[in-house]
């Protein structure tokens, strides 16, 4: 196991090197001055925007700005934005309990939803009840975040008047929080609950036709005990490490959905540092999220193992 | 796709109680027939073909031009002159959302035929060759796919824009970015299924015999491995197209893809949005057109990973 464990670590490295060199790449290749701001403004003479450059290192090689970011980075220096002049990871910090709280509700729901779901239809595949929700999840993973929200706020915003569409981030009413994030919520929820479901469906299906499952059967245990308690362990194997994959949109955020509600979390903080063009906040962002995901790959092998016997650490 | 096979003759006709007179079955013959018994599949090739030819042909016939502005008329409703409304301009929606349905179909297929190039190609090379290739090729598309797609995609659409559209002109240059990011980002899955399968088939005696034979290696890949691994291959396709259709919406919808004036369906949206209160259908158009095409690409993908599965005999 701990072999297995550092080796795998191990294994995680070469691909944060080549992330990081990636995301480090496509900003510094990018057309643009990050200095262009200064260079409009005549009041600012080209021997003091110089000076700025050299002070930012910005006159030094590309391999060696590189090795100097990836150093600071370590060292917890993610930079400051240019757009605010507040400190990266204060930034993120700033935005990230709106996310978590949001997305991580979202995700929540979607999971208790998805995994009954996935479990009835397979049980019952080919039944009304199975082709009616099989049905559903492919319209619900094929309509587009930014088409369900749309017609939430038209529905629930407009004609009803009974949610606030602009997420405000400083409340302190809690009946008035919950009213503004059950759109957010729902949108992502039914999103993220279609593809699961029909993920569980899958697994389950795979299962339920084992051998064990017959040998649960044939025993005399009831339906029920061998759905639960056999099957269903079995097939939230692979659903688990799904879901682990899944997590580092929890602190990430969803883009679009932030986007259409105003709710000021990561996502929103992604697009307005983009159009900025605030380079330190974007590589921020997108490097904690790489980094997350190369993580929750790591823990999502490792938890595999240790709830599946059958993975041999070699 | 493939040969209809005809129905089994009748017992009038001549000579046909030879078993030698029957059609020949073939394998595409035995897809194609499973494909049309799925009837959801059916219904979404039916529709998706229904919505290409429409939005191919429609311009020719429906004539209003997409920037006539006519203010009298601004935010009308459904008539028989404008069967979708107009938006806050006074402009014809639907010539819009035909307008806009050529470019996201068109590129919806460009950015597929441009993932799964890179896709087969990446995968059959980590396949074929294994070792130190495959060692290298399966790192990179990890690293591919632990960067998130959508800030990824935001990111090098925002800073690349420039170079594309000094070069090519503001539409086509963006065409081309939005294509070749989209399909640049998308083609790690097919990759992945291509490399599966051509490690198994790689231990094959066929493929034994065709080395015995004396066969060059890119003869081997193209007409013995390949052809094997196609099944896969055509579905991951289907659904690409689907999801190259949303992240181009998504793109626009976030007033990163296409220029303002310039209408796609996820631009027609994003215009949409800020009239929301006033003028909900402007909406409701392009964002049901986005999802009916999106669920029949799925539907027909579905159909597909049915009817190509060869180990479910039918």
């Amino acid at each position: 196991m701990t072999t297995y464990l550092l080796r795998r670590v191990t294994i995680s490295i070469p691909t944060l090197i080549l992330i990081s060199a990636i995301v480090f790449g496509i900003l510094a290749l990018a057309p643009g001055d990050p200095l262009a701001q200064f260079a409009a403004n005549p009041d600012v003479p080209a021997e003091v925007r110089e000076n700025v450059r050299r002070q930012f290192g910005l006159d030094q090689p590309m391999h060696i700005r590189y090795v100097k970011w990836v150093g600071s980075m370590l060292q917890g220096d993610w930079g400051y934005s240019f757009a605010s002049r507040v400190n990266v990871l204060t930034l993120i910090a700033q935005r990230l309990s709106t996310t978590i709280l949001v997305i991580g509700t979202a995700y929540a729901i979607a999971i208790l939803i998805a995994i009954p779901l996935g479990v009835i239809t397979a049980v019952r595949q080919y039944s009304m009840i199975d082709q009616i929700v099989t049905t559903l999840s492919f319209v619900g993973f094929s309509l587009p975040t930014f088409f369900t929200g749309l017609i939430l706020i038209i529905i629930f915003s407009v004609n009803l008047n009974w949610l606030p569409f602009v997420y405000d981030g400083n409340t302190k009413d809690l009946w008035v929080q919950i009213k503004q994030m059950i759109m957010p919520v729902a949108v992502l929820a039914l999103f993220q609950a279609a593809s699961l479901a029909r993920f569980v469906r899958a697994s389950m299906l795979d299962n339920l036709g084992q051998d064990y499952a017959r040998t649960a059967r044939a025993k005399g245990l009831r339906e029920s005990i061998v759905v639960v308690r056999h099957v269903l362990r079995n097939a939230l194997f692979p659903v688990v490490t799904l879901i682990a994959l899944q997590l580092p949109n929890v602190f990430t955020g969803a883009v679009v959905t932030e986007q259409i509600f105003r709710v000021p979390g990561m996502g929103a903080l992604l697009i307005k540092s983009i159009q900025d063009g605030d380079t330190p906040v974007v590589m921020g962002i997108v490097l904690l999220s790489s980094v997350l995901v190369v993580v929750m790959t790591l823990i999502a092998d490792v938890l595999y193992g240790v709830l599946d016997p059958r993975v041999r650490y070699a | 796709m493939a040969r209809v096979v005809a129905t089994y003759p009748t017992a009038s006709a001549p000579g046909s109680d030879s078993i030698l007179d029957l059609p020949e079955r073939t394998l595409w013959g035995d897809a194609w027939r499973r494909f049309r018994a799925h009837n959801l599949a059916r219904f979404g090739l039916v529709l998706y073909l229904l919505i290409a030819v429409t939005v191919v042909a429609g311009p020719f016939v429906w004539t209003i031009p997409v920037g006539q502005i006519d203010f009298t008329r601004s935010n009308a409703g459904v008539t028989w002159d404008h069967p979708m409304g107009t938006d806050d301009l006074g402009r014809d929606t639907f010539a819009r959302v035909l307008l806009g349905g050529r470019v996201s179909v068109a590129v919806g297929i460009a950015a597929m035929l441009i993932s799964i190039s890179i896709g087969v190609f990446v995968g059959a090379s980590a396949g074929f060759f294994g070792g130190k290739v495959d060692l290298v090729l399966s790192r990179v598309i990890e690293v591919f796919l632990s960067i998130p797609q959508l800030p990824l995609l935001l990111v090098v659409t925002y800073l690349f824009r420039p170079i594309f559209v000094n070069a090519l002109g503001p539409e086509i240059g963006v065409f081309v970015m939005i294509v070749s990011v989209i399909g640049g980002l998308n083609w790690m899955a097919t990759s992945r299924l291509v490399r599966a399968g051509f490690l198994s088939l790689r231990e094959r005696e066929f493929i034994e015999a065709c080395r015995c034979l004396g066969v060059g290696p890119g003869r081997i890949i193209l007409r013995h491995m390949l052809p094997n691994t196609l099944s896969p291959v055509i579905v991951s396709a289907t659904l690409a197209v689907g999801s190259a259709m949303i992240a181009e919406a998504t793109l626009s919808f976030l007033g990163l893809g296409f220029p303002p004036d310039f209408p796609t369906w996820g631009r027609l949206l994003n215009d949409a949005q800020n009239y929301i209160t006033l003028n909900p259908l402007m909406a409701i158009f392009p964002g049901m057109c986005i999802f009916l095409a999106v669920l029949c690409v799925n539907f027909v993908g579905d159909g597909l990973r049915d009817a190509l599965d060869t180990r479910r005999a039918a």
